[in-house]
């Protein structure tokens, strides 16, 4: 956090991790596949709130939706209410060890996923197979390596 | 707007509250998720969004197309000449099923009065490639055809086996296709041995349809094959669907519960087809419209009752729904087994007396859904073969003959 706003590494890593996110994988890993554009977003609004923020997490989850979803703003919603609530407490969840972080990222896929169901419920599109949980486990598993390399330049300065 | 330049840091230091800009963020998506659901008014901008978005998903595909080259490229030339050969039995296979194919197309035509035979009911087809595979949460997979290429939403897609699904959203160059095994999607079928007709919901894998609305005492058994009925306005009649795998019947349930594995498959090298059909053959998709014209007039009950019964050169045979599946009424007493698409599938069936009993027209409207299936199918004058019914019934046919107008 030391020279300004990384915006442009934000939003550069925020499209690698948006490939990575939709690439055709087999079948199991693409189940067990952690959501990368989520976790490159959470890392940013803890680590760089005022560059990213919200609007990343709207924007993100629109492509989301372009790309996953059958109704346009369902993920933009889910990932804004998470993105709210990282930015706002970015500096508790910042200054906590790894292993907690990963616990705290476990808590907000998980608030995501549900906030996701209850729109997909709600807008006649329900997903109710156990499989779309699973994301999370691994995306809190994921976060330790994924916020290492996103924070990389940071931690050498 | 949240992220910017480093400059437009302090502006936003000093901009709205973190919750106000959420709150607007909110308020977005609720529009948006509005607009986009009620009346699709944001199709336009889907249509915008995909087209843009088609060079990413490009790009995400590229190293599985790259090996696909790769291989195509390297093969030997003993693995082409096997092939080569083997294609050549196929065709031979093809053109020998074709030329019965032509006599039974003309002896149809004669069967059902017509002059001529009828034309093939599919009338061009485009083959298409997989872009994106489907999640296994969502299946939907994009396909390299839009609308440049004349794709529409709601277009059929098959490939060799049978039905694979239909396109729900177009863009310009690609096109979203959701397969007949997503939980959202729900075909119109027919059992091809009994002709009884019913709706295959996906169950949600890769590898299974349900079909949730059959009475537990239907005349369905594992390996019967489902084909659809050209009922629904996008698939037309007689296309091969899938095979129920198992029949699980529970006394204490009205339906029973039906899995059924689809013939299609889906997978990177697949080839796919969109298909267009023709409007006027009588297997093509009953368009939506016209059966709600003719359901808006009159009472749509009475209507297939009107026509007279003994006609020679009516436009079609093809299928008689007497009593279609009573969806949701497991306690209906009767067993309907119209359908005489084959009629050597539906001739041996042992009871000739109440057809004779029933009226001509054979069909007995108990229910609106019923009625839909007599308007919207062909008409249904030709004398249904029922089978007596399931032991539960004392008499085959106690609603045949009082309901007659």
């Amino acid at each position: 956090m030391s020279s300004g706003e990384p915006t442009g590494r934000m939003l550069v890593s925020a499209f690698i991790a948006l490939l990575l996110t939709v690439v055709p994988l087999p079948y199991w890993l693409d189940i067990a596949r952690p959501s990368f554009l989520i976790l490159a977003v959470l890392h940013w609004s803890i680590f760089a709130p005022r560059a990213g923020g919200i609007g990343l997490g709207w924007f993100s989850g629109l492509l989301l939706d372009v790309f996953q979803g059958p109704v346009l703003g369902a993920h933009a919603l889910a990932l804004a209410a998470v993105t709210y609530v990282f930015c706002r407490e970015h500096q508790k969840i910042r200054s906590k060890p790894g292993f907690q972080q990963s616990l705290i990222v476990l808590a907000g896929l998980a608030a995501y996923e549900v906030l996701l169901f209850f729109i997909d419920g709600y807008s006649g599109h329900p997903i109710t197979s156990p499989l779309r949980w699973v994301h999370i486990l691994s995306g809190a598993i994921f976060w330790a390596p994924a916020t290492a390399v996103l924070g990389y330049r940071e931690r050498r300065s | 707007m949240a992220f910017g330049t480093p400059g437009s840091r302090s502006q936003a230091r000093g901009g709205p509250s973190p919750g106000f800009r959420f709150t607007l963020y909110a308020v977005l998506s609720f529009v948006v998720m509005f607009l986009d659901q009620r009346h699709g008014w944001l199709e336009q901008v889907r249509y915008g969004l995909q087209a843009l978005t088609y060079p990413v998903q490009l790009a995400v595909s590229s190293p599985a197309s790259a090996w696909k080259w790769l291989h195509e490229v390297s093969e030997t030339r003993d693995a082409l000449r096997a092939e080569n050969a083997r294609l050549r039995d196929q065709d031979r296979l093809l053109a020998l099923r074709a030329m019965r194919y032509e006599a039974l197309a003309r002896e149809n035509g004669e069967l059902r009065g017509l002059r001529d035979a009828l034309p093939p009911v599919a009338e061009r087809w485009l083959a298409a490639e997989l872009v994106i595979q489907p999640t296994p949460l969502r299946q939907r997979f994009l396909i390299n055809r839009g609308s440049t290429n004349g794709v529409f939403k709601g277009q059929a897609v098959l490939d060799d086996k049978g039905i694979i699904g239909q396109t729900t959203h177009v863009g310009p160059f690609s096109a979203e296709v959701i397969l007949i095994t997503d939980p959202e999607h729900a075909i119109p079928v027919q059992i091809e041995r009994t002709g009884l007709r019913t709706i295959a919901v996906g169950a949600g894998d890769t590898t299974s349809l349900a079909l949730p609305y059959l009475p537990g005492n239907a005349d369905v058994k594992a390996g019967d094959m489902l084909m659809t009925s050209g009922l629904g306005g996008v698939f037309p009649a007689g296309y091969p669907v899938a095979r129920v795998t198992e029949v699980h019947r529970d006394a204490v349930q009205p339906l029973a519960q039906v899995r059924a594995l689809p013939f299609a498959t889906v997978d990177t090298d697949s080839e796919l087809m969109l298909v267009w059909f023709r409007d006027d053959h009588p297997a093509s998709p009953t368009p939506a419209s016209t059966a709600t014209g003719d359901l808006r007039t009159g009472n749509p009950k009475l209507q297939p009752q009107a026509a007279p019964p003994p006609r020679p050169k009516a436009p079609a045979t093809e299928t008689s729904p007497a009593a279609p599946p009573p969806a949701g009424t497991g306690a209906r007493n009767s067993e309907p087994s119209s359908g005489t698409v084959n009629p050597a599938a539906a001739a041996p069936s042992k009871s000739r007396a109440p057809a004779a009993v029933k009226s001509p027209d054979g069909s007995t409207p108990a229910k609106p859904a019923n009625s839909k299936d007599s308007v919207s199918g062909d008409n249904p004058r030709a004398a249904t073969p029922r089978e007596p019914a399931p032991p539960a019934t004392p008499e085959p046919s106690p609603d045949a003959t009082p309901r007659n107008p």
